[in-house]
């Protein structure tokens, strides 16, 4: 079964984030696809690049680059979300005068096309968060 | 976009127009799908009804009116829209001034509005 998913909390904030990094590999181990996890509003701080965690904390970021890089999941975070809470890109930030970009490269920068289209390609579309 | 098959979907409204971004991401999700020609209703259940507020006025918070983006959704082919009767009457609304035109549901009505569609996006 083909599933993506909708995250729309912040990691830094309650469990949901957490919860949807390990749906994600639960889904895989049971031999279903990701096919896209899609992050809206304060969901796309899951891409910070430079957020420092309690070093007695699990940061989930480690999961979500397992999930990129291990099985080639597509990590995609809302532009309009990701500028309001200033996740921005190497072209987002040249593009608007920032000092540098603020997410991790696993994440890619896309519109909310691609949350129609994961609604469109998947037979499961689980929301986390809100 | 895929040329996959279009899939409905049913839009869930569940928190207040300003206490959060949830409400304009919903509404961002909703325009979008429209914009790509997919099928989307709404449904507003729990606190989510007080979006539906009339008269809504979001000057002194800065932020964009929710009520007046509600109004606009007709424009963009979004016609079926269904209240949570019971929470709408716990807060007293009257929907007859509501920035859109909508129908009332029971809890046993909002449970065959929901198994009728392919995704449930919830916001």
């Amino acid at each position: 079964m083909i599933y993506s998913l909708l995250v729309l909390s912040s990691p830094f904030s309650g469990h949901c984030s957490r919860s949807a990094a390990q749906f994600a590999h639960c889904v895989i181990a049971r031999g279903h696809t990701i096919h896209r996890i899609f992050f809206l509003d304060a969901g796309t701080l899951a891409s910070a690049a430079s957020s420092v965690s309690a070093q007695d904390e699990d940061t989930s970021l480690r999961s979500w680059s397992e999930l990129a890089g291990q099985h080639g999941v597509d990590l995609a975070i809302c532009i309009t979300s990701a500028l309001k809470h200033g996740m921005l890109d190497q072209v987002e930030a040249d593009r608007h005068e920032r000092p540098c970009a603020t997410i991790n490269p696993l994440f890619t920068v896309s519109g909310l096309g691609q949350l129609v289209d994961a609604c469109a390609s998947s037979d499961r579309l689980i929301t986390f968060g809100g | 976009m895929t040329a996959a098959p279009k899939k409905t979907v049913l839009i869930v409204l569940r928190h207040s127009p300003y206490g959060s971004g949830l409400a304009k991401a919903a509404l961002d999700a909703a325009l979008a799908s429209a914009a790509f020609d997919q099928a989307v209703d709404l449904l507003f259940i729990g606190d989510g009804v007080l979006q539906l507020q009339p008269d809504q006025d979001s000057t002194s918070l800065g932020i964009k009116n929710m009520g007046r983006r509600l109004a606009s959704l007709p424009l963009y082919d979004i016609d079926h829209v269904y209240v949570d009767a019971q929470a709408a009457a716990r807060y007293n609304m009257d929907l007859s001034k509501a920035p859109l035109h909508t129908r009332q549901l029971d809890d046993h009505e909002i449970h065959q509005l929901m198994v009728c569609y392919d995704h449930l996006l919830g916001f």
